[in-house]
């Protein structure tokens, strides 16, 4: 079944747009579980209290508050919050293009395909140039009351907008300092290199299944038939400092042994 | 990620989220795994009428009972209102025999991932006394530009996972499945038409016009600014103010998580940076490495 599309807007590059349709381009499958009454086995609800008197409160007449210290919080309105929503577009404006490996990957955050909405050729001419650039577009745009910062590439022939994380939210990698010690042994980096070496290989990512996913979901047939799951028990193991270059040479014996097995 | 998580525990804290070994060869990395991405925005606490915090809590659909955790139990649902129930131990029973390695078989180069993979990220620290073992790998990874590709199960879910060497530390970047990630067919996108080259031409001057360095000045959260700007406002304003009984949950929220998450990182990775030992303001935290990593990008 074909996924519908979600959203529809301009892509704006100055005086050069693109009607498109946005749809996800994530699909999940994660198993959903519901919380149960124990004796019951009814769904259980959340439900609003206030914290002194214990009584049920109604979602309309809560109130929201900002702590600014401990203990103290400020009141917002209503309107006082609604005045904060973005004002409501379709426009996604790309407001410049960047060289795609100067941006941290990890402010990526999810995916969606766009799609024409009506002329094609527009949309087609936005993937050639993007692809003969080699640049991302960077761009904000406005999706149900959300503002947005996204990047505008090229995946497989097609337009992709892949909404960004603030960039408050990472902490850059030289904001920590690396753990410290004893210079390492050159010995020990040869070694350590020529291991990685002899692992290396293509990044295939369909070779990976979520088999954890799939024996939950066996689990649970075992449980719909009454039969009763088997225990597998974990154990732990440490390499020591002073062991770790008889680790090293040992993991290299093995995988070469494996390369010519 | 479902967001109707199960999951009772308090997240943040002193304690990594998970904990084990990275394995490659017969080498053993014992790590500690904390979050690398903030969560983002602000928190806005529920008031009520009585202008008392509004707290959340259970009850029965059936019988409208309150319920503790002890009372509640996860259900999968088989067919309409009829489900079967799973235990933790039955879900940890059942978790591969290696859930506590993150076993690196194979080693990618890094640019060969494609970023619509990556899901969230996490620093990954050294457990124990003994770091020897983290540094070298970090360090060759480094060099050579690769990441470690495994899968390892935590908190009841597998995940695939490339490790990651940047500045001597190691990060664990949980990846999508391929099957997660939708092709073009699937959401039904027109076969590819040429287009005409003067229309091609009209959007190659204008991404030409617009082609800067980044700025992560772009990347701001700036609803964020706009709420703190009418807060130091009403701030001012009689009768604005509430009083709250001061909660132990609360010390787990947004706020307290970021300044906690530097700190125990600097001192799980035995560091001296000041900034982060005396744990600053989030606000002033943030803009700090907001800034000089603007820098280091507009340098190159």
């Amino acid at each position: 079944m074909a996924a519908r599309a979600m959203w529809k807007g301009v892509v704006n590059v100055g005086t050069a747009s693109v009607p498109v349709k946005l749809y996800s381009a994530i699909v999940s499958h994660g198993i959903h579980f519901r919380l149960l009454h124990k004796t019951d086995k009814a769904p259980v609800k959340q439900q609003l209290v206030s914290a002194e008197t214990d009584e049920p409160i109604e979602y309309a007449d809560v109130r929201k508050a900002f702590p600014i210290a401990r203990g103290r919080m400020v009141l917002l309105e209503k309107e006082e919050l609604e005045e904060l929503e973005p004002e409501e577009s379709r426009d996604i404006d790309v407001t410049r293009f960047v060289d795609p490996a100067d941006v941290d990957h990890r402010l990526y955050e999810r995916p969606y395909y766009l799609g024409p909405d009506g002329n094609m050729k527009l949309y087609f001419a936005a993937v050639a140039a993007l692809e003969k650039k080699k640049k991302e577009g960077i761009a904000r745009w406005v999706m149900r009351d959300r503002e947005y910062v996204g990047a505008l590439r090229v995946e497989n022939g097609y337009l992709m907008l892949i909404t960004m994380r603030h960039a408050e939210e990472i902490i850059a990698a030289d904001a920590l300092k690396p753990p410290g010690g004893r210079e390492l042994q050159a010995r020990e980096v040869k070694m350590a290199e020529q291991l990685i070496e002899s692992l290396h290989g293509p990044f295939d990512p369909t070779q990976y299944h979520d088999q954890y996913r799939e024996r939950v979901m066996e689990l649970i047939e075992m449980k719909v038939k009454g039969k009763k799951p088997k225990v597998v028990k974990f154990r732990a193991k440490k390499v020591k400092d002073d062991q770790l270059a008889d680790a090293l040479e040992a993991s290299l014996v093995k995988t070469k042994r494996k390369a010519h097995g | 990620m479902a967001e109707e998580e199960d999951d009772f525990e308090p997240s943040g804290g002193m304690r990594p989220f998970w904990s084990g070994n990275i394995t490659f060869g017969l080498v053993s990395v014992p790590v500690g795994l904390y979050s690398a991405t903030r969560t983002g925005g602000f928190a806005l606490k529920m008031i009520g009428p009585d202008e008392a915090p509004v707290h959340r809590r259970y009850v029965c659909s059936e019988d409208g009972e309150v319920l503790d955790q002890d009372d509640i139990v996860r259900g999968y649902e088989i067919e309409k209102g009829k489900f079967i129930v799973v235990t933790d131990e039955e879900l940890e029973a059942i978790e591969p025999r290696k859930s506590r390695e993150i076993d690196l078989q194979l080693f990618v180069d890094r640019q060969e991932i494609d970023p619509i993979y990556f899901n969230r990220a996490y620093f990954l620290v050294p457990a124990s006394g003994t770091n020897k073992a983290y540094r070298l790998l970090a360090e060759v990874m480094e060099k050579k530009d690769q990441a470690g590709i495994a899968t390892f199960v935590m908190r009841g879910k597998e995940y695939l996972v490339a490790i990651i060497a940047e500045n001597g530390i190691l990060r664990a970047e949980t990846l999508r499945f391929a099957d997660e990630i939708r092709k073009p067919a699937d959401v039904d996108l027109p076969e590819p038409a040429k287009p005409p080259a003067a229309m091609v031409k009209k959007f190659e001057e204008q991404i030409a016009k617009r082609a800067k360095k980044l700025d992560l000045h772009e990347f701001l959260d700036e609803r964020t600014e706009r709420l703190e700007k009418l807060v130091a406002k009403k701030e001012k304003q009689k009768g604005a103010i509430v009083q709250a009984p001061v909660e132990e949950r609360e010390e787990e929220g947004q706020g307290g998580e970021v300044v906690d998450l530097l700190a125990i990182l600097s001192k799980s990775l035995g560091g001296t940076k000041k900034p982060a030992r005396k744990a600053p303001a989030k606000k002033k935290a943030a803009t700090t490495t907001t800034k000089k990593k603007t820098k280091r990008a507009a340098s190159r």
